[in-house]
């Protein structure tokens, strides 16, 4: 019996997010008297793999099979269940991703697992009772939720869970093979576009984000969200009024139909704050508000705020920041 | 081609979140409920693929008691041609997605669409699961969706980007925007919609594998901390020293 922790890996490197889900899976491996194994997904190399063990992993499982570089959810969702039969896994951890959460519902299927997604805190384990706390109503309420069954499947939210870093530890690195066949790549994607993303920096990773709403009048004004957001490595987004008129991509959108997003920073700049722009935001650790209507409800949300005009105050940010050095 | 599109009854989205004074439940006293904003995109692709092919069906589903009917009509008003209702409480995503799944089968459906995600429990999963048990592949979140006789080619947001993904049917995907311009009812629809077909069947399958023991709102902020904007430069240094989020 172990923890499985479900690793993705984008380039090499871990991903921050899988990093937190490492560390979940290792503590709850502890509560249960077990140790945590990880299946990694994605690009990896073997030292990054290795340094897994700074959050707790004791093992890690990779099959270097170039088709599973990018996500193909038949695959993925195969090699999971095996390595979770081989390991005899009674807990999944994976991240609340597009990635983790589509292979979560279809491994709750196969392997007969109760599932949780969108899980904010550490499970409380006590007499057989598994309770997990998890977003609720977009982001306006929590949830403590039972699994059932014997066999349970935990999706984190991203920036939730802080991650271990117990230096010096290595895990062991263990070639795995699920055996797959072409059948298994059916669903494979025909191509895959990356975003042109601002500093590199992406939205549902980002631990710093610069928000912009209508009260920045118009795209072409969007450079003083970038520069204050590339001081700051923060990455940027906006209201849905912004990218319903194309200021800004979708993907930027944040709210109760867009992204729900829980950085450790999100500076709103000319948002009003209405209720399904909060729901999004409103799990971030800070959040500033700048805006030049006192009444604005987003202040109400917030921990600092200006009441102030964005084309004065955004620069003066911009500049302090690269004050600090 | 027959479509089969799955609505979700969720609180509108102004909604200020209250429960049950033992925090057990969703105090549903003066909400209303709204069809998932998500599955809105689902019913009208769907309908406009339908329009497109110029022949086929549109077959709205929820899983649900009695008072989710009024959002069913609402979406055979938009333009679904016929309406199932599974007379239950939607205990979880396990539970909807058997009953789903049990329709989709019984009724020979080429494309299942859903929405990306319910508003009020946000599973993200009822669409995956569906997949499973049909063993058919799902494209969750999808960001567009053409048809070209029986091969769909989506897009698939994934972080930082998206992928193209081309399957064949049957499948099931999960929409959001900017797959469409959701579509509104008009008064044609409107008076059509009450004499369309609503089938009500009882539920299938187990029970749920997860059960709610707790609601919680999310702690109140302590307050706003004002910096004059003549000194806007100080709220850094308090970014730095003072929340230490910098
Ligand atoms: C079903 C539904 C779902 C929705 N989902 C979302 C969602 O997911 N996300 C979302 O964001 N919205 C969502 N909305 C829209 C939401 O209700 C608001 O309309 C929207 O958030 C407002 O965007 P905004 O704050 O950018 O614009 P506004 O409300 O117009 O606010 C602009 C603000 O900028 C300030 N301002 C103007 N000029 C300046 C200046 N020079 N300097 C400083 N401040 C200035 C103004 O005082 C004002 O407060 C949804 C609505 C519906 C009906
Ligand atoms: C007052 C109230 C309380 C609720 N309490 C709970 C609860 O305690 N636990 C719980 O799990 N659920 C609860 N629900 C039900 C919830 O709304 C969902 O129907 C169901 O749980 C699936 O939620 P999800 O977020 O996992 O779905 P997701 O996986 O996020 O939904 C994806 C898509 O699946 C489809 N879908 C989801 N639900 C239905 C449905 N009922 N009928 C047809 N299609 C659907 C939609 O297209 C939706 O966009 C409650 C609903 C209400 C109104």
């Amino acid at each position: 019996m172990s923890v499985l922790v479900v690793v993705e890996c984008d380039n090499g490197e871990v991903k921050k997010s899988s990093l937190e889900v490492a560390s979940y899976g290792s503590q709850v491996a502890q509560m249960l008297g077990t140790s945590a194994t990880a299946i990694a997904v994605g690009e990896a190399t073997e030292a990054n793999l290795a340094k897994l063990g700074e959050q707790g992993i004791s093992k890690v499982l990779y099959d270097a099979e170039p088709r599973l570089k990018d996500f193909v959810n038949g695959a993925y969702t195969k090699l999971i269940a095996t390595a979770a039969q081989q390991e005899d896994s009674k807990v999944i951890v994976l991240a609340n991703s597009n990635i983790g959460a589509a292979v979560g519902s279809r491994l709750s299927v196969r392997l007969q697992a109760s599932l949780a997604t969108n899980v904010v805190e550490l499970p409380k384990v006590n007499n057989g009772q598994f309770l997990v706390k998890r977003g609720a109503f977009s982001g306006k309420a929590f949830a403590d939720v039972t699994l059932q069954g014997d066999r349970k499947i935990i999706a984190v939210k991203k920036n939730s869970i802080e991650a271990l870093h117990e230096a010096g530890k290595t895990a062991q690195v263990v070639a795995f093979s699920a055996q797959l066949t072409d059948a298994d790549f059916a669903d494979a994607p025909k191509q895959v576009v990356m975003q042109d993303q601002a500093g590199g920096i992406l939205l549902p990773e980002a631990d710093k984000v610069v928000s912009g709403g209508r009260g920045m009048k118009g795209p072409e004004n969007w450079y003083l969200i970038e520069d204050l957001a590339k001081a700051l490595g923060a990455a940027t987004a906006c209201s849905k009024p912004v990218s319903d008129v194309d200021w800004r991509p979708h993907h930027e959108h944040v709210g109760q139909t867009g992204i729900t997003v829980s950085p450790n920073l999100y500076i709103a700049c000319g948002i009003s704050g209405a209720i399904q722009h909060l729901a999004g935001v409103n799990s971030s650790k800070v959040i500033v508000v700048i805006n030049k209507d006192p009444e604005a409800p987003f202040f109400k949300a917030a921990d600092y705020g200006i009441v102030g005009d964005v084309f004065d105050v955004l620069p003066k940010l911009t500049q302090a920041v690269k004050e600090l050095g | 081609m027959k479509f089969l599109v799955c609505i979700s009854n969720v609180p509108d989205t102004t909604t200020k979140i209250t429960f049950t004074p033992d925090n057990k439940e969703f105090n549903k006293a003066g909400v209303q409920f709204v069809i998932n904003p998500w599955d809105e995109y689902a019913l009208t692709r769907a309908i406009e693929l339908k329009e497109a092919q110029g022949s086929g069906t549109v077959t709205v589903l929820n899983v649900g008691e009695a008072d989710t009917e009024p959002n069913i009509r609402k979406a055979l008003a938009i333009g679904a041609d016929d309406a199932i209702r599974v007379n239950a409480h939607p205990k979880d995503a396990y539970f909807v997605a058997q009953q789903i799944a049990s329709v989709a089968k019984e009724g020979g459906y080429d494309v299942i669409l859903m929405g990306k995600e319910s508003i009020d429990y946000n599973g993200f999963q009822v669409h995956g699961m569906v997949g499973e048990m049909l063993g058919i592949p799902t494209v969750a979140p999808a960001m567009k969706l053409d048809m070209n006789g029986n091969t769909a080619t989506l897009e698939r947001e994934i972080e930082g980007g998206k992928e193209i993904v081309e399957v064949n049917t049957p499948f099931v995907a999960s929409c959001q925007q900017p797959m469409c311009e959701p579509r509104i009812p008009n008064m044609r629809g409107i008076m059509t919609a009450r004499t369309k077909p609503l089938k009500v069947i009882e539920p299938v399958g187990e029970g749920a594998r997860t059960e709610v023991a707790e609601y919680a709102l999310p702690p109140k902020k302590q307050g706003v901390k004002l910096i004059p904007a003549e000194s806007a430069g100080d709220l850094i240094k308090l970014l730095r020293n003072e929340a230490k989020v910098i």
